[in-house]
This record gives C-alpha cells, structure tokens and sequence, in this order.
C-alpha cells in the first residue's frame, strides 16, 4: 500500500496526463496528485480542433475532457515546467514555484513545429494549430472568410484543414514538397489516392513544391512564393509541419531525453543518461519513445490519441505501484477524419516493402490497404472502411503472413496485385 | 503565482462527451439515440457535440449505451463519470 | 452420430425455455465441429472473441442460402423454362442479410439513407402512443397475454407504418412472415418442405409488394417503400425492381418477427427480475441499460450461421474453406470471461459489448428502432401493469431455435392503471 503522504507530480495536462492521473487513482494511490499544465486550461480533447472547431460548429471551450479525477487535484495551470532536479526531486515551474515528488508521470507533450521564418511566422493571417487558443483564432480567421486558404504541409492536420475549408466553400490551396500528401506516413501509392479525393473536392494540391517564403505587406501576409518561382495569393496560411516534443525542460536533468522524446524502458519507466530506469518516473503519449515490442524493440515516440490513452493509464498504473504485466506494447491505431471521409490505421508502416489493397476498391475511395514488410503484415490502413479494419488491426497484431492468403467476401475481383508502398 | 484552478480553467457547466473515433465503426446507433448531438457525414465521419447541456442527459445516455463498441465516454458532472 | 451433438440440442424444442446450458458446454471449446452428416460438418462459435472475431473477417461469407431451387409445378412449360430463369432471379437478388459487399453495401445503404433519424424518432413517439392505446384495450382484463396484446401488434403496426402497408392488409403478413422467418433456421437450407413452402411464400408476398411498389410509384406518400421506389441514394444508387421487393420483404418479415421477441423476453425476465420491475417503475431512464441488458441476457436472434470462404485458424482449430458456421450469439452474450457472473440479469454492468445485434457489416438495420418500441413497452408495462405474475413459467415457446421467443406469455393482472 503507497503511503498517503506520497506526491505524484503529472507533467503536461493533455489527454495522456489526465489518463495517467486517473489511473493512479483508480489503482488506489491516494497521495496528492499536481498536474501541470503550460496552457491555463484544463485537459482538452485536440482532434476537433482541426475539425469542426474550424467550421465554428463546436467552441474550441467545449473540448474540456471528460474525466472521472474530480476535486482532489491541485492543478498549474499555465506555467510550464521549465526543469526537473531528480537528486531533489522537485520540478520547477516557468513562474519560479517548486514541487516535490515520489512519483513524476511525464507527458508533456508537443508543440507545433513553427514556420522556418520567425518574423514571417508572426505575420497577421499566419497560423499554427496545435492547442485550443490556435484553433480559435484560425476558426475566426476562416469565418472572415478569407479568398484563399494556403496550408503548408500534407500530413493530417493539413489535410484535415485544407477538406475543413471546402467544406466551408473556401479556396484552398495545399502545398506539400512530397510527391502526394500523407507520403511519409502512408507512402505515396495510397497518398495518391487520398490526394484524388482532396483533388475531387476542389484543394487545389500543389505536391512536390515547397514554399520559400511568405510575403509581408504592413504586417499582413499576403501572398507565398514557392522555390519554383510561383506565387499563391492567400489570406490566410496554415503552418502544418508535423509537431516538436516538449523536451528541453529536462535538459541538466540526467535522462536520456532529447528533441526526439525522452527515452523509456520496456516497462514504461525513464531512462536515466546512462540507460537505468528511474522507478520514479514514467512518461505517456507524444513525447515518450519507447521499444515497441510489435516490431522488434524498435524506438518510437507515437502521436497518437490512442496512444496517449492507453500508454497515459499504463504510466499512471506503474507508478501507483502496480505490477506492470509486461512490456508496454499497444497496437498503434490511429484515425483521421478529413471532411467527411475517414482514415484509419492500425500499424506501422515504417519500413513497409509491399502493398496490397485487400478489401473495397481504391478507386471508389473506400478501401483497406494492407502493409507487408519481408512477407509479414505490418500495417493497415481503412478509407471509409472501418468495419474491415479490426480483422487487418488483428493480421498486424499477429504478424500474419503478407500477402493475406485465401478468398474473402469483398476482395477485388482482380485477386490481390502487390504494389509498392511508395516510400521516400 | 501560478493560475490555479479558478473560474476561467474550469470547464463549463453541462456534460462531457468524448468518442473514441479508433473504435467507432459508424453504427450510427448514437446518432437515433440524440440526434441532436450526434451525425455521421459521408460514410463513417461522427460529429459529436461534446459538451452537452444537461436537459439533454436521458438522451446522451441513451447513445452511450446503444454504442455496439462503447466508444462513447460520458462525465455528468451532477452524476460522476 | 449426428442426433447428439450439442449443435442438434441447441435446436432440439425441449431445450427452448434455457438453451443456456447446452451454450455453457458449447463454450468448453471456443469453436467446435459438429457433426451434421456431411464432410465439413458444421462449425460452431460460442465464445465472444470466437464469435466477435469471426463477424468481422472478410473469409466468412452471408451467403448461406444454397442455389435457388423452386418447386417444380408439373408444367413442363413453367419448369423447363420459366423455374430456371426465376431461379436465376432469386440468386440474384438474394435478401441482403444473405449477401456479401459490394452488394450488400449498396442494398443495405439504400435502406439507410430511408431509415432517417426523423422517422426513427417520429416512431418512437408513435410507438409512446400505439403502447398506451394497446394496454387501454386491455383496461378492465385481469390477464393479458403479452405477444398477442402488446409485443406482436407494436412492432407489426410500426413496420406497416413506417413502410407504407395499408393497415388492412397486415393481416396477411403474419402467416408471411412466419413462414418465411423460418429461412433463418439452420435446418430450412436443407428441408426441401420448408425450401418449397418458402418460394411458395415469397412468391405471395412478392406479389403484393410488386403491386404496393407500383401503387408507391404512382401516388408517392411520406414512408420508406415511397423513398425507396422513388428517391436515389447520396452516391445516386436506386434499387431495381426486384432488389427492392426483396429487401422491403426483409423488411417486413424482420419487424414482424424480432422485436416480438424483445418486448417478450423482456417482460418475462423482469417478471422474473421483480426488483428490476420495481425500479424501472419508479425511474423510467433506467429502460436505454435495462433494454441493452436484455439484449445480452435473452437476445431476440440467438445465432445467425455464415460460410467460410477460405480455411480460418482461430481458437486452437482449423475450420476448413467451404464449412457451415453458427455463430451463437447468444453464448457469446453469457461468456464469462467477457462478463462477469454472465448468468445474472443486471443492467447496471458497464460497457457491455454484447451481441445481442450481430455486428459489423451485417449489424442489425432496425437496432435503433427494435430499442424504442422496447422501451416505449416495457416502461408503459412496468407502469400500467398492476401486480403482475405469470401464469405460467416458462411460458411456451415458438418453434424457432435462431429467432426464439415465447408464443404467448399469459400475465395475470390486478388490473391497468
């Protein structure tokens, strides 16, 4: 039994801190538990923001998560962690206060990667979106209703964006150096066919191009210019690179942390520099990298909603005291809702040597791609085919064999052609 | 000073809803139980209200419950999660 | 030999009142073959992740019905040449719960895009109504019989009303539907009697429906037989003639003959829960997790049977390519690994992932509609019935084994407030 002077100290207050804390209490830790939180909010839930927050259909306030932790939680809220003493086991906060701690779950997560240009990045119409305040402010710039849209970037969240905007009946265009959107996580064979339904739907997609530099008038950002030569007039653009882990606070701190994610064990708890886990401390979601027992060990730090469920409760029980049951190894799955289509994903494609398309038919834009990599399955992908998906999540739980073997209701009639996935 | 939790961090009254979109399947079930809160675009796109007031309780909890996955996670702030 | 496998005692009548026994021994193996007589035998899965897995995985198939084959009619001009194109047909346009996608997809969109969530809900309300005016009939009586007071002409009425079947002719759909429920009987694939009598059916209510579509296309009114033969889908799919008799036939056969059984499993399960009556009385919110319960406890569809199109490795076992499968749904329901003390009635349990609709591709289409007309009768029972008992336990049961309910549930009455 954990003594109830004990101090659990949650770092982040995401959706893989609030898991974490209450997971702690569910397993019966009864010590204080402080959240902090570099935002004054409380945990929020991020996937609407890049949806219907944008169409100005829910209030970017309304995200506030549900949770079952109650009032016995002292929350900071809006300063962050700016350094972590392990030899005094106190965390500083950017406003000067200290907190002790027996127990630190860290999940502090990420921030938008901002656009090369700091002064050009400041620029009135240029925004990022990562938290609540990002997306209410994008939210009001589209209701202005600007000419065009210009997103820089064809991962998720820009494609999520660029289909938000036609939705609302904006001109959008969608710049992305790859050779389709979605390329790094998907491969541009599937891209390309998620790029023909953005495409079908007025993005203007403009793939292999990158932006050099955003033009300043007064202030005010007016128009990109790509490497090419070409210029976008837009009112508004959306900076859509990818994510930046929040790690520099534990810089002098002694773990093996660094812009990639701080370093876990297979079991979930820290590593110190010189590779010993802390027992005191355990880190969840975005920024925790761990071995991925599903694909050999191999070192990930995972975006993922799902993830920051799953690994923010298994954290959150490790430090309770729980017995941890083995190594911490959830299937990574993920979706993304880009307008009124969704993709989904269970995997992981990285590394994936062949494709197939198993179920549905990619050219009517509902289709379940499957992933192979040296005759195993290792990924798969669903547009719009959400119910064949936990069969595929189970071929990759599994390692069944690529290409899945045998008849099935709904395979193309063609038989199953293999593709390569088109990886950079 | 660190913002503790004053009136501006707390979450506004009324429910909390939240979906976990990797489980939904789009059974469509949550969208008779509170059709106002509730739609699929497309084939398999949910939207979901969530932050409900809660005159509207019965029918969240309805949805919830009808969900063939249990995607749906309520916190009824008069009644506990 | 064949006549004691667990398979044949799950459809042996004696075991109707609690099959669940015979689902307990089932479970020792997660999936096992039953003897049938044939080579492949049958498959069956009785455990939740078996049965779970097995809904989901593209290698199993709906399509069940072996090759139309109608009763020959001693006319060699009608068997030589008109039997074989209508066999042809029936093949073709196959009801969608014995179809795969794409076709499934489509059919089963169409029907979709009719069952609006503005119907469901004007239903819901009509439901409200056509309950209370059911139980004023019976003011005065000191007995009612459950099916034929309340369960059976709730959903009837509300199926005729939501399709567009004039009232008088409801009464002809009881024998139809009867009949023709019988396809989801394992034993009818292969009772050349039921097979015949089954075409013979098909044929009748067929013919209505041909001419009810007509009628629908010449004078459109606001119901879903309307919306079906007159308006396209989003992605512009309308039905053809004969996809659209079949499937309105579905239909109207599923709304005649399972949620009769809801409403009275229902009702027997809390009379035999009388605490649970009690407390639905007095908070009538407790009806959405009570329903929901009951659809794990007493599933109105207690197993539904599938083909495997390629061999599947699963639970320790190889079913081979071409097999019969039963997926029991409702062993899956009382699986204790999935739900603790899976034998006690309790609608307080917490995320109850039951099978009590089938799931994935195929989930039930009328789910939403099956929970309404359930609650809109068992919390007007739980209130208006004054010190119910019943008069017999178990009451007797339908034929059916797959679609099994009791065929009267006699309650005596202090009366109807």
């Amino acid at each position: 039994m954990i003594p109830s002077s004990d101090r659990a100290v949650v770092v982040g207050a995401g959706l893989a801190a609030l898991r974490g804390a209450e997971a702690m209490r569910a397993c019966g830790f009864s010590g204080s538990v402080t959240i902090v939180g570099a935002e004054p909010y409380r945990p929020y839930d991020r996937p609407p923001l890049s949806k219907h927050v944008l169409t100005g259909e829910i209030q970017a306030d309304a995200t506030t998560l549900p949770s079952s932790l109650g009032a016995d939680v002292n929350w900071r809220l809006g300063s962050p962690a700016v350094r972590l003493d392990r030899g005094a086991q106190t965390l500083h906060l950017a406003d000067g206060e200290a907190l002790s701690y027996d127990r630190l779950h860290i999940a502090a997560g990420t921030r938008a990667r901002p656009w090369s240009n700091p002064h050009e990045g400041r620029l009135d119409g240029v925004f990022t979106l990562r938290g609540r305040d990002d997306a209410a402010a994008l939210r009001a710039a589209l209701a202005a209703r600007p000419r065009r849209v210009l997103v820089i970037g064809g991962g998720f969240i820009g494609c999520e964006v660029a289909s938000l905007c036609r939705h609302l009946g904006l001109r959008v265009t969608l710049v992305e150096p790859g050779p389709t959107p979605l390329a790094r996580v998907l491969g541009s064979t599937v891209g390309a066919l998620i790029g023909a339904i953005h495409g079908g739907r007025g993005v203007d997609l403009r793939c292999g191009s990158e932006v050099e530099w955003l033009e300043d008038a007064g202030g005010r950002f007016v128009r990109a210019h790509l490497t090419d030569g070409t210029r976008i007039d837009a009112d508004v653009a959306v900076i859509a690179l990818g994510a930046v882990r929040n790690t520099e606070w534990l810089d002098g701190a002694g773990l093996s942390a660094d812009p990639g994610g701080v370093d876990c064990d297979a079991v979930g708890y820290v590593l110190d520099a010189d590779g010993q886990p802390d027992p005191r401390i355990a880190a969840a979601g975005d920024v925790a990298r761990f071995p991925h027992p599903l694909y050999g060990g191999r070192r990930v730090a995972l975006e993922h909603w799902s993830q920051a469920v799953a690994q923010g409760i298994h954290a959150g029980r490790l430090l309770a005291g729980a017995k941890p049951e083995g190594p911490y190894g959830a299937l990574p799955t993920f979706w993304s809702t880009q307008g009124d289509v969704v993709i989904k994903s269970a995997g992981l494609t990285e590394g994936a040597d062949a494709l197939a398309f198993t179920q549905g038919e990619p050219a009517s834009g509902r289709f379940i791609a499957v992933y192979g990599r040296e005759g195993r399955c290792i990924a798969a992908v669903s547009v719009d085919s959400a119910r064949w998906l936990p069969a595929h999540a189970e071929m990759v739980a599994t390692g069944a064999p690529f290409p899945p073997r045998g008849a099935a209701a709904d395979r193309p009639a063609k038989g199953i052609a293999i593709h390569a996935p088109g990886f950079p | 000073m660190s913002v503790l939790a004053d009136a501006s961090s707390s979450p506004p009254p009324g429910l909390r809803v939240s979906v976990d979109l990797n489980l939904c399947q789009a059974y469509a079930q949550c969208c008779y139980a509170a059709p106002r809160h509730f739609r699929i675009e497309g084939h398999e796109a949910l939207i979901y209200d969530p932050a409900p007031g809660v005159q509207d309780r019965a029918d969240i909890e309805r949805a919830r419950i009808a969900c063939p996955v249990q995607a749906i996670r309520v916190e009824d702030p008069e009644r506990g999660p | 030999m064949p006549d004691a496998t667990l398979l044949n005692q799950v459809k042996d009548f004696a075991n109707r009142a609690n099959p669940y026994p015979v689902y307990a021994k089932l479970r020792e193996n997660p999936v096992s073959r039953q003897d049938d007589g044939t080579e492949s035998g049958t498959w069956v899965a009785s455990t939740h992740a078996t049965i779970a897995s097995l809904l989901q995985d593209p290698r199993v198939s709906s399509e069940t019905l072996p090759p139309a084959d109608r009763p020959r009619t001693g006319n060699p001009l009608t068997d030589l040449l008109v039997k074989p194109l209508k066999d042809w047909m029936m093949n073709r346009h196959r009801v969608f719960i014995f179809r795969d996608p794409p076709d499934h997809d489509v059919l089963r969109a169409s029907v979709m895009h009719q069952f609006s969530r503005a119907r469901i809900q004007a239903m819901r309300t009509r439901s409200e109504r056509l309950v209370a005016d059911l139980l004023d009939e019976k003011c005065g009586a000191r007995e009612i019989d459950a099916v034929d007071d309340l369960a059976y002409p709730l959903p009837v009425t509300v199926i005729c009303e939501l399709f567009g079947v004039p009232r008088e002719d409801e009464p002809k759909f009881h024998g139809w539907a009867t009949q023709l429920a019988t396809a989801l009987e394992p034993d009818s694939l292969s009772d050349r009697k039921i097979r015949d009598e089954n075409s013979r059916t098909f044929d009748a209510i067929g013919g209505y429906m041909a001419e009810l579509i007509k009628e629908k296309r010449k004078h459109p009114q606001d119901d879903m037989l309307s919306g079906l033969a007159n308006e396209a889908t989003p992605e512009g799919v309308k039905m053809g003639d004969y996809d659209l008799i079949a499937t309105s036939i579905l239909m109207l056969v599923a709304g005649h003959e399972t949620t009769v059984n809801l409403i009275t499993n229902g009702l027997l399960t809390l009379l035999r829960h009388p605490d649970q009556l009690e407390r639905l009385r007095q908070d009538p919110e407790r009806a959405p997790r009570l329903i929901e319960e009951l659809l794990r406890y007493e599933p109105p569809v207690q197993f539904r049977t599938r083909k495997t199109l390629s061999s599947i490795d699963i639970a320790g076992v190889t079913i081979p390519e071409g097999a019969d499968l039963v997926l029991l749904l409702a062993s899956g329901n009382r699986d204790g690994t999935v739900f603790p003390d899976p034998d006690r009635f309790d609608p307080d349990r917490a995320r109850s992932r039951h099978l009590g609709f089938g799931g994935s591709l195929h989930y039930c289409v009328g789910a939403p509609l099956a929970r309404f007309e359930a609650e809109a009768a068992l919390t007007a029972l739980a209130k208006r019935l004054k010190a119910p008992r019943l008069v017999e336990d178990p009451p007797p049961y339908r034929s059916g084994a797959a679609l099994r309910g009791p065929e009267h549930l006699r309650v005596a009455i202090d009366g109807i407030v």
